[in-house]
């Protein structure tokens, strides 16, 4: 009796010291039901989010690439295809353009006490997400490689150019670069990347009108350009995940893709020794610019609107439970940036940091950028395959975007 | 048959037709006079892990009012089919204004997004259906004098690329033509150049997806032909050996003329079935190059943000009109066909 009176009383304490706010693990009622991007750090995540839920709930997860072009449809339907989505500040903006996803205040008081307060993602005062990763697309490189032919480590597109121009030339490999160039969403966010390095505004200040055909719009397509031409002949068909590819079979010296790609670039699968040859490095800038030509992300969780409060509240326990998780970020420091409260950064995690100390541009958030995103994805194309002049192409792309942004009413 | 009959006889399927086909095309075509209602925007203050700045977003309670008011959404008349992703009428005026030559004028209006996508669509159905018919027709021929014993195996092989999933099928060939691919690796090696690759010209694409097309279609006139030959009256041709008329002569003067009305049909539905050709663009990764109207409406229904219900069904109805446009003069045909039989 007397031990039983210590043990509720230890347990007691023990509850205390979370006052005010409860476990989110172990979910017992409602259905959990997530959407997500397929990438490894993501993978890792979801088993944290699963381990959090315990074995009792109904836990089901679909990863697909084609998470942005699935998230809207899929979250209007009432009730909701998915009850939570994993959302960047890039696909967050569709969702709040319709009122997709609900404030998390509630929830974030009760279970999140365990947060970093800049996990928090606040629009108009209201919590619509939890981050829990930062990530952003920088310069990764073949240290060997580069020694041998004695070039420094690049800064600046123009030396990632002058590099492979020269890795080429001495015959070490065909196609030196890479990159995500594939049409579509890539390839969109490559011109993104550059027009910010450049200094560019999407938009005319203060309106949805679009404003790329100008003077930096050219100079971007014109380096991307050139990086294409150092790049493998099909890079209109290689994405993120068919780079890291050609890395690992060796193929490729310089490629900027996001950092992320740690988790399984540097995996104990694939060649040990290109492994150990691999250095990760800043984003370059470009045209003398003083940003780095990539965008800042982060990745959080956010919950449907169009879904039973049961199962909203059983998705964001399992899921904030594996987003305040110190053991998660510890045990992979260099799966990615974590943004989870006492963690240490790993090794990979300089890109990152880099990126966002020296001011870089976060992946902006207007409520028309997709549709500009969209247009860039498809009318590029024929720019870089030599059919058609930078000015027309971009011409183009404000053409396109015109139409569609009148379409949904922004214009 | 007396109409009465023929009216009970008709019934059911007429009523199913109006129902899954009539009505559908009705209902996109009247979402296709409306575009979204317009979007409020205000601004806010949003923080995130790099920090707090000013920003706009949609007013989602203002334009969810403006939504259950006009659930259609705007009126827009024909604007959408006019508009520069659709017919483009403006573009078109003033190509027509300021070019100062046809081949410049050809430019810039294949250059707009429908008249792009129209051009690959009729070449690759143009490009795709005689080959089949010649070729089903051989293929037909070839097996219909194999003996019994091998005729089931080869009947079964000839007819997989039909069975295998379109997307399925192409995302094969795509990794069999990619650079370190069996197929990629052996034009290479065949034509002595390191750099060549199928899927990074527009030219090479097309005439990829025009090949799968045929290796996708050529069973079916496979088929219908095959069914076709066991019909052919052993009579004349008996007669027509007795005479001493070669093999290409029989076939030519016999068989030909009994399976014309059969590849009409072939043709009609080969045309329709290319002209809304959109896996293999998918499986070879070829939107950049090849896009079809039917890609298109997956764009539009896709899209990074939000569905373009207008746009798809306004696409959707130039499709519909495109059909009937390359249907009609086979139609005509058949349909004189038919008089001259009664």
């Amino acid at each position: 009796m007397k031990k039983l009176i210590i043990a509720l009383l230890i347990s007691f304490a023990s509850t205390s010291v979370f006052a005010g706010s409860h476990s989110p693990c172990g979910v017992t009622s409602g259905s959990i039901n997530i959407l997500a991007n397929e990438f490894t750090t993501y993978r890792i995540f979801m088993d944290e989010v699963k381990s959090c839920a315990g074995p009792d709930a109904d836990f089901n997860v679909t990863h697909s690439v084609d998470h942005n072009k699935l998230q809207v449809a899929a979250l209007s339907a009432n009730p909701a295809e998915f009850s939570a989505k994993l959302v960047t500040n890039g696909s967050i903006t569709p969702l709040m353009n319709d009122g997709l996803i609900r404030p998390l205040d509630d929830l974030v008081a009760k279970y999140g006490s365990n947060l970093n307060d800049n996990q928090k993602i606040t629009i108009d005062g209201k919590i619509y997400a939890v981050a829990f990763m930062a990530n952003a697309q920088h310069l990764w490189y073949r240290e060997s490689i580069l020694n041998d032919l004695g070039i420094a480590v690049p800064s600046t597109y123009e030396e990632v150019i002058a590099a492979a121009e020269k890795i080429k030339a001495a015959g070490v490999m065909e196609n030196p670069y890479a990159g995500a160039f594939k049409s579509g969403w890539n390839l969109g966010q490559e011109f993104v990347n550059m027009y910010l390095g450049h200094g560019g505004e999407f938009f005319k200040s203060g309106s949805a009108q679009p404003n790329v055909n100008n003077e930096k719009g050219v100079a971007a397509l014109n380096v991307i350009k050139k990086l294409t031409e150092l790049s493998n002949p099909d890079f209109l068909t290689q994405d993120t995940n068919a780079v890291k590819e050609e890395w690992e079979s060796g193929n490729v010296a310089l490629m900027h893709v996001w950092n992320s790609g740690a988790a399984s670039l540097l995996d104990d699968e694939g060649d040990q020794n290109i492994k150990a040859d691999t250095r990760l490095a800043p984003s370059p800038t470009v045209g003398g610019g003083n940003k780095p030509a990539t965008t800042l992300w982060w990745d959080g969780i956010a919950i449907a609107t169009n879904t039973s409060d049961e199962n909203a509240e059983a998705s964001f326990r399992a899921l904030v439970g594996a987003a305040s998780s110190t053991d998660l970020a510890n045990n992979n420091p260099n799966a990615t940036v974590w943004l989870i409260k006492g963690y240490t950064p790993g090794d990979t995690a300089g890109p990152v940091v880099d990126a966002a100390s020296r001011g870089t541009t976060p992946y902006p958030s207007f409520p028309h950028m997709s549709l500009m995103h969209g247009a860039l994805s498809t009318e590029l194309v024929e720019f870089l395959q030599g059919n058609e002049s930078a000015e027309k192409a971009l011409a183009d792309v404000e053409a396109a975007y015109i139409a569609k942004a009148t379409e949904q009413g922004f214009l | 048959m007396p109409h009465k009959t023929f009216f009970w006889f008709i019934l059911p399927t007429g009523l199913a037709m109006i129902l899954f086909i009539g009505l559908p095309i009705v209902s996109s075509f009247f979402q296709s006079l409306h575009i979204e209602t317009e979007q409020i925007l205000m601004e806010v203050e949003n923080c995130d892990p790099f920090g707090c700045k000013t920003n706009v977003r949609v007013d989602v309670e203002a334009t969810e009012k403006l939504r259950q008011e006009n659930p259609l959404g705007r009126f827009n008349g024909f604007g959408t089919y006019t508009d520069r992703n659709h017919l483009a009428f403006d573009e078109i005026g003033e190509a027509w204004n300021t070019s100062s030559s046809m081949i410049e004028f050809k430019d810039i209006v294949l250059n707009l997004p429908f008249y792009k996508a129209l051009l690959f669509t009729l070449t690759f159905c143009f490009a795709v259906t005689p080959p089949v018919i010649i070729l089903g027709f051989i293929v037909a021929l070839s097996v219909n004098t194999l003996s019994k014993i091998i005729k089931g195996f080869i009947v079964f092989g000839t007819i997989l690329p039909m069975i295998v999933t379109p997307l399925i099928g192409s995302l094969v060939l795509f990794w069999m033509i990619d650079s370190q691919g069996i197929i990629g690796a052996s034009i290479q090696i065949l034509f002595d150049d390191p750099n060549l690759s199928l899927k990074a010209s527009s030219n090479l694409t097309w005439i990829t997806l025009i090949i799968y097309g045929i290796w996708h279609n050529t069973p079916f006139a496979f088929v219908v032909f095959y069914a076709a030959l066991q019909t052919v009256p052993q009579d004349p041709i008996e007669a027509a050996y007795i005479d001493g008329a070669s093999r290409y002569q029989r076939v030519r003067y016999i068989v030909i003329p009994h399976l014309y009305p059969v590849a009409t049909f072939i043709m009609l539905i080969c045309l329709m079935d290319n002209f809304r050709v959109f896996e293999p663009i998918i499986g070879f990764s070829a939107e950049g190059v090849a896009q079809s109207l039917s890609w298109m409406i997956y764009q539009d229904l896709r899209n990074e943000n939000k569905m373009l219900f207008g746009s798809a069904g306004a696409t959707s109805m130039l499709t519909i009109i495109g059909i009937a446009f390359l249907l009609t003069p086979v139609l005509i045909r058949t349909w004189k066909e038919f008089r001259t039989e009664r």
